[in-house]
């Protein structure tokens, strides 16, 4: 049993925290905020530089294979400094789904060198979190299929080029490679709360890529998605880490009634919940991380338990960062308000604590 | 011992109901169902349609232009107006300057400024908070010093709301300096066009704006707008303390109505082809917040007894705003989750946004604000343990 970081991991945890010292300080997020498309597009250049694009990509794809735990170093310092990234969409998600077909090579050398951005539709508006409620359909066979349907939510997908998106076949649920630009698609873009920019498709007759087997691809995307969810716990676990300590700094220096507000026993029972908390995320995000080898049943059974009970505690987090800085942190002008802010998004990213408690009853309560 | 309304009170409700039903629009009801204040000069419209029906002062006595309701007939019209889907009015005039007018005011004061408060003609924000000055109000520092027929202000106040569209403001200034630090503070109340008051918009969380930073720099306010005495201005605040019971009922009263935006946002979406409200999981988290707002409501009902009965209900008011805040919070926390993944569209970048997901959004992160402000719920614990408990 290990749970430190090797001296590689270190390095790149290292280079996360320059990288996101460096670009986004917490000190001015509104002024960050402003310039947004500049930097973000300065983030995804030295990321592509850093090699980290790359980095998820399997060995056999042209990639540098890194493991999940490398993803994690990153993704913490991701969250401690708040980037807002596709990263996890773009360079962990998509490798995942598209990983060992020739017709996706050209796609994955793209996301890795950073020319091309990519993202998944694989939610549909009456299927909540299901990634096996898929009514969108494709007709036609061999290398030429069009497909129909919806995709009610792209995590990350605003500023996609690319689309792997779910579709039914008749051998059933089945991956399929879309070019965002393709007849017939029309991408809705939006903003949420955290600055994120996601999308929805509309797919009317879109020329799409059959990626890997037709009818086969529901285990596929279930481990894809379950990495993704690992790099978002690293990355709640960051950030959390990251308002924990600034709610200690102000504790230790805002004063009121004379005193130092740390020194108020309510207060510091507060902070002591909230440490608690982290150190619970950490461990279940730990957990989860190092069970994604493990057979799809039980990978799934330790994944929900992790992405319901991190998302809790990471609200509990960002909520109590927020009210134990009174007003201010209320105020968009501290970094505080924006770390609770990414926390409601992590919780409802890949499906919300109650989607993974409900996925974790039919395993473990009913179908142990 | 019994919940039942007298037939007088029933034939009030009855009046009150048809007067909500002509005078809330549709277009409202999402933004009031996820507890947000409207625009302006929507609740403008609204005072002044209250105004014209003489209920413009709820819960103000006749003299004063109130329609002396009991507390019976002011239950039944916020309740009334929650279920039309009418927004809570605006109260930093109504519930809290007006009745420190009324109460200690000079009579200039009370001719001068109560009527333009019903009619909505002047619109009132608070200067209490400043950046070193939170919960421990006390510790305010802008100070007014008396200069012929006029006091001289200077200082910086916070979390200010509205003073972006107030044309009034009542200010708590230090006019001398005391031991004790409750003492020497005045209360003053100044026109927002007097020179060298300028007004700096605080971004929040919700991406409202609501509230600003006011600087007052040799600001010259009429020694005849101090309120009472001067060096009393604390214990005005008292007075509130009583009010307030009624302000926090009003917004307990209106929680069912952010149940309502919860359950139909349950109902629009569906899980596995299911509504949402159908899957016994999230059924059962809305059915506890139900359960949890039927006590408040009885909360709610046994401090208006209180209140009739001229009974004191010590620091009941207190433990309102905990239960509402806690519960606004959980709702609208439900509220996201039955948005599902739609929940991360806030903001369409060209087109448009999901119909009530903006709003309840907004909601989810506007309530997390209300455990902040009006006495923190860590101030709150602590009146009820000293107050009430004896601790």
């Amino acid at each position: 049993m290990n749970f430190e970081y090797s001296d590689e991991q270190r390095m790149l945890a290292d280079s996360a925290n320059r990288l996101g010292a460096d670009l986004w300080p917490s000190s001015d997020r509104l002024k960050l905020l402003a310039n947004f498309d500049d930097l973000t597009a300065r983030t995804a250049a030295q990321m592509a530089e850093l090699g980290w694009l790359m980095l998820p990509i399997a060995e056999d794809d042209g990639g540098l294979g890194g493991s999940a735990v490398d993803v994690m170093a990153i993704m913490e310092g991701v969250g401690r400094h708040l980037i807002p990234t596709s990263y996890v969409a773009n360079a962990v998600l998509v490798p995942a789904l598209v990983s060992g077909d020739p017709a996706a090579a050209d796609l994955l050398a793209a996301i890795g060198e950073g020319s091309s951005k990519a993202a998944a539709g694989l939610l549909e508006p009456d299927g909540g979190y299901d990634l096996g409620w898929v009514e969108c359909a494709a007709t036609g066979n061999g290398a030429d299929w069009t497909l129909t349907g919806e995709k009610l939510h792209v995590e990350d997908g605003a500023d996609a080029d690319w689309f792997v998106v779910t579709a039914k076949t008749d051998a059933g649920i089945s991956l399929f490679l879309v070019r965002a630009d393709a007849p017939g698609l029309t991408v809705s873009r939006f903003r949420a709360i955290d600055q994120h920019r996601h999308a929805r498709l509309k797919l009317d007759g879109v020329t799409a890529v059959l990626i890997g087997e037709a009818g086969a691809a529901l285990p596929r995307v279930e481990l894809a998605v379950d990495k993704a969810i690992c790099a978002h716990l690293a990355e709640a676990v960051g950030s959390m880490e990251a308002a924990l300590a600034a709610t200690l700094e102000y504790l230790r220096t805002r004063k009121q009634f004379g005193v130092a507000i740390g020194s108020f026993q309510s207060l510091q029972h507060r902070a002591v919940d909230m440490a608690i908390a982290l150190e619970e995320a950490r461990s279940m995000s730990y957990r989860a991380t190092l069970s994604l080898g493990l057979p799809a049943a039980e990978r799934r059974r330790v994944v929900s338990a992790a992405k319901a009970r991190v998302g809790q505690c990471g609200l509990y987090v960002g909520r109590q960062a927020v009210q134990l800085h009174g007003g201010v942190g209320f105020s968009d002008e501290l970094i505080i308000s924006h770390h609770l802010k990414r926390q409601m998004m992590l919780d409802c990213a890949y499906g919300s604590a109650e989607h993974h408690v409900a996925r974790f009853v039919a395993l473990q309560v009913l179908g142990a | 011992m019994d919940l039942d309304f007298t037939p007088a009170e029933l034939a009030f409700r009855d009046e009150v109901r048809a007067f909500f039903a002509k005078t809330v629009p549709a277009e409202w009801l999402t933004r009031v169902r996820a507890g947000l204040r409207l625009e302006p000069a929507d609740l403008i419209a609204y005072q002044k349609a209250l105004a014209a029906k003489g209920w413009g002062a709820p819960t103000w006595p006749v003299e004063y232009g109130g329609p002396g309701w009991t507390p019976a007939q002011n239950y039944i019209f916020e309740s009334e107006s929650a279920r039309a889907g009418a927004p809570i009015q605006f109260h930093q005039g109504l519930e809290l300057i007006g009745p420190i007018i009324f109460t200690y005011g000079s009579q200039e004061l009370k001719d001068r400024y109560l009527p333009g408060i019903i009619n909505a003609d002047d619109w009132w924000c608070q200067g209490y908070s400043e950046p070193g000055a939170g919960s421990d109000l006390a510790s305010l520092r802008t100070t007014a010093v008396r200069d012929g027929d006029h006091y001289v202000l200077n200082g910086q106040k916070m979390w200010t709301s509205y003073a972006q569209v107030a044309s009034h403001m009542f200010v708590l200034a230090r006019t001398s300096q005391e031991p004790k630090r409750q003492q020497g503070i005045s209360l003053l109340l100044v026109d927002m066009k007097t020179p060298g008051i300028a007004i700096r918009k605080i971004e929040t969380m919700d991406e409202k704006y609501t509230t600003n930073e006011v600087f007052l720099d040799d600001v010259r306010v009429p020694a005849g707008n101090l309120v009472g005495t001067e060096g009393k201005g604390w214990e005005y605040g008292k007075v509130l303390l009583d009010r307030e019971r009624m302000v926090c009922s009003a917004t307990a009263i209106h929680l069912p109505q952010v149940l309502d935006g919860v359950r139909d946002a349950a109902r629009t979406r569906k899980v596995g082809g299911v509504p949402l409200i159908e899957t016994p999981a999230f059924a059962a988290q809305l059915a506890q917040l139900e359960i949890e707002a039927m006590a408040l409501e009885t909360m709610v009902l046994r401090l208006l007894a209180d209140l009739a009965s001229g009974a004191d209900s010590g620091p009941r008011g207190s433990m309102v705003k905990l239960r509402w805040s806690d519960l606004y919070q959980r709702a609208t926390a439900l509220w996201m989750d039955a948005l599902g993944p739609e929940a991360a569209h806030f903001r369409a970048l060209e087109g448009e946004a999901p119909a009530d997901m903006p709003d309840g959004m907004q909601g989810a992160l506007y309530s997390r604000v209300t455990s902040i402000y009006g006495g923190s719920s860590e101030i709150q614990h602590n009146i009820i343990a000293r107050r009430a408990l004896g601790l």
